[in-house]
């Protein structure tokens, strides 16, 4: 090692009395200085100048990230982040933590939402990309809400058929409407095409014209088709009638008369007609189409949806930490509240969550520092397309300066503002973490 | 035996009453249990999705979701598993992430424990100082170094290496992995060390035979964190990666057709943390410790 002589006095110079320190320190030292120091102050100085690195331009790119939209996008979707993620990890975290120690097979629950946490964040993301699919056949997520939206709101049987002539006239969203004026004693025919023959109900029986009826109006709804064509506006054999089709009896002006329903032949009557035109008309309900999905992954909802695979993964940590921060509680305090006669709620308000703030406040202010870097995951949730409104701090950053823009003094200037949120939570979480080691 | 059989009276009835007492307690619990067991189960369907998709068809998964092999058990293959194997983007991958979480764990662990032991145990001075100072390198995020190492890793001729990628990891596991290890070192009894060097042990010899097996369980929390780490990392590699890739940018760059190529990302994504959940089940409690401590991070 070329360490200097001893000094004047005969003593051995320092570099050589320590020569053992710097020997077991000299591999850190050098890994630290060149791969974090140097490239710190580097991404500081680099921040002052343009993408190209030659000119000196100030305050410019900071300038830059406040008035450029994406970059703005990025600051307010990280806002949110940090609004709604630590707060709700944190909550979900003590809440487990308590309702686990009210049961018997809590290392198994322990394990199943804590085992995220050994997963990537970016495989994690493919987990939720894959579970936020749009289409219900597809998506779980969509699946499980169409399960509960159709049961609760039955989708119609017919959502792609069409009138079978131009008498029919409307669309499915506004029902279809035979166009012909019926007076008391008319019999009308609603013929419908484009019904898959697996959506023709299974009591469906061969359609009939009804006879009219003298105070009131008859019809039949049916399948107008046959295989082969058939004619149309023609009841044949073989045609089906199509039962459980809601009518509407509609007055001169449209106000609604009544509704009825179709038999399995097709057939329905409306009594007691008074005089006058009325016209006929199939309700929107039977056209109705099923769930069709929420789109998780489009531009308005992806932030909700890479949040909550992000609170898949970290609810574990919380569960955990607060969990050992729980087991810790000194019993006798609880046990003193049980035998005042507090409540359990009362002893979960008053004595759990206050004695258990410092755990709390560390949990959540990790979740602060992890929320601030979210990176992969919404990488890995977001298709290309929905990219820019699911834009982060650490993503706008990686994208400035990496994604094709490579403009390394806009993307040194977000690093930094990144490092600068960054340290007040650092510091104040490793303060605690020292007085608590 | 006196004893005892005066004791037995009056042990039977409490043993009743906590049986009795079992039931209700069981039925007012039953809420909470079902709650529990509900939540236990929306946390295990979503990676359980990502495996079953893992085993259907390309054709069939465009058109019929995971669930359906419940009812439909012969639509679940292996195929994608075994055109995995002969895909050399993705075998290739996998060999780059052992290579860097392997090189990425064991690398920090050898430097921070010797620093460890300098700072706990060796006399130099300014070393609380130093301490502190490596300490506080902990609050720089990683994004402040991606550009000047992207420019530094070109000029070197190391960028695209797995070299590139576990120096990388080595420095920023550092600043965590020195902390841990003097903690852990500065509470090792002092007499030891002492008639060791008395004996004329060197230092080196001290570290090794003594400082290291006694560190253990320390090292073991740090591997398990620092390995699984390396192993989930997207974005160091995303940065300094062409055709070095880990697993998790070789399946980034499958997704531009995510739909159609499901059949390649979601086996390829299971494997990549299958070896993940294989260690925390196998490690639990170092991997719980090592985590709570690595949390600071």
């Amino acid at each position: 090692m070329a360490a200097p002589e001893g000094s004047p006095d005969g003593r051995p110079g320092i570099w050589r009395r320590h020569r053992v320190a710097i020997g077991f320190l000299a591999p850190a030292a050098i890994l630290l200085a060149i791969w974090i120091v140097y490239p710190a102050i580097s991404t500081i100085y680099r921040s002052f100048f343009d993408r190209t690195g030659s000119e000196f331009v100030g305050l410019d790119n900071y300038e830059e990230i406040v008035t450029t939209d994406l970059l703005l996008t990025a600051i307010e979707n990280n806002a949110l982040w940090l609004a709604v993620v630590p707060a709700l990890v944190t909550a979900i975290g003590l809440v487990f933590g308590v309702l686990i120690e009210k049961i018997r097979w809590s290392v198994a629950f322990r394990t199943a939402v804590f085992m995220p946490m050994a997963i990537s964040l970016f495989a994690a993301g493919v987990i939720w990309r894959v579970m936020d699919q749009r289409d219900p056949e597809i998506g779980a997520v969509n699946a499980s809400l169409a399960a509960v939206v159709d049961a609760v709101d039955p989708p119609g049987a017919f959502s792609d058929a069409a009138g079978s002539t131009d008498r029919l006239e409307g669309t499915p969203k506004q029902g279809l409407r035979l166009t012909e004026p019926l007076r008391a004693g008319d019999v009308a025919q609603l013929g419908l095409t484009a019904i898959p023959p697996e959506d023709v109900p299974e009591d469906a029986a061969q359609a009939r014209a009804p006879p009219p009826l003298p105070d009131g109006i008859a019809g039949v709804v049916w399948v107008d088709f046959l295989p082969g064509g058939g004619k149309p506006d023609v009841v044949e054999k073989g045609e089906q009638g199509l039962p459980g089709v809601s009518l509407e009896l509609r007055d001169a002006d449209g106000g609604s008369l009544g509704t009825v329903e179709t038999e399995a032949d097709g057939s329905f009557a409306f009594e007691d007609v008074g005089p006058g035109e009325h016209s006929v008309a199939i309700s929107p309900e039977t056209f109705e189409e099923p769930f069709s999905g929420v789109d998780w992954l489009g531009p308005g909802l992806i932030t909700p949806a890479v949040m909550i695979a992000y609170i898949w993964v970290w609810a574990g940590f919380a569960m955990v930490v607060i969990g050992a921060g729980l087991a810790a509680l000194p019993r006798d305090v609880l046990e003193a509240a049980r035998t005042d006669g507090a409540s359990e709620t009362q002893i979960f308000r008053r004595v759990t969550v206050p004695l258990l703030r410092p755990v709390l406040i560390v949990v959540f202010v990790t979740m602060l520092i992890n929320v601030l870097k979210v990176f992969d995951i919404v990488l890995s949730v977001a298709p290309a397309s929905s990219q820019d409104d699911a834009n982060v701090i650490a993503l706008a950053m990686w994208r400035t300066a990496f994604g094709g823009v490579n403009d390394f003094g806009l993307g040194s200037a977000i690093a930094v503002l990144l490092f600068l949120l960054v340290i007040p939570l650092l510091v104040f979480n490793l303060r605690n973490f020292r007085r608590e080691a | 035996m006196e004893a005892a059989q005066q004791v037995e009276p009056v042990a039977v009835p409490p043993r009743r009453e906590a049986f009795g007492g079992r039931i209700v307690r069981a039925l007012s619990k039953g809420p909470i249990n079902l709650l529990l067991a509900f939540i236990a189960v929306l946390w295990l369907v979503p990676t359980l999705g990502l495996f079953l998709t893992s085993l259907m068809p390309a054709d069939v998964v465009s058109g019929q979701g995971w669930w359906t092999v419940f009812s439909e058990p012969s639509v679940a293959t292996l195929e994608n598993y075994e055109e995995l194997i002969n895909n050399e983007e993705i075998t290739g991958a996998l060999v780059t992430t052992i290579v860097v979480a392997l090189g990425g764990t064991a690398i920090p662990i050898v430097v921070g424990a010797l620093a460890g032991y300098a700072f706990a145990w060796l006399e130099f001075p300014g070393r609380e100082w130093l301490f502190l100072l490596v300490v506080a390198l902990l609050v720089v995020p990683l994004q402040m170094a991606l550009i000047p190492m992207f420019s530094f890793y070109n000029d070197i001729g190391i960028f695209d290496t797995a070299l590139s990628l576990i120096l990388f990891h080595t420095a920023f596991a550092l600043p965590f992995a020195i902390f841990l290890m003097r903690n852990f070192f500065v509470g090792i009894p002092k007499d030891l060390l002492e008639s060791a060097r008395i004996d004329g042990a060197s230092e080196l010899r001290i570290f090794v035979r003594l400082i290291l097996p006694l560190g253990l369980p320390a090292i073991a929390s740090l591997a398990i964190f620092q390995f699984l780490w390396t192993w989930n990392d997207f974005l160091v590699a995303l940065t300094f990666g062409r055709d070095t890739q880990p697993i998790t940018v070789a399946i980034f760059s499958q997704f531009r057709q995510f739909g159609s190529n499901i059949d390649l990302i979601a086996p390829a994504a299971f494997i990549s943390l299958a070896i993940p959940l294989a260690v925390f089940f196998a490690f639990q409690r170092y991997f719980v410790q090592g985590l709570l401590a690595g949390s600071v991070k």
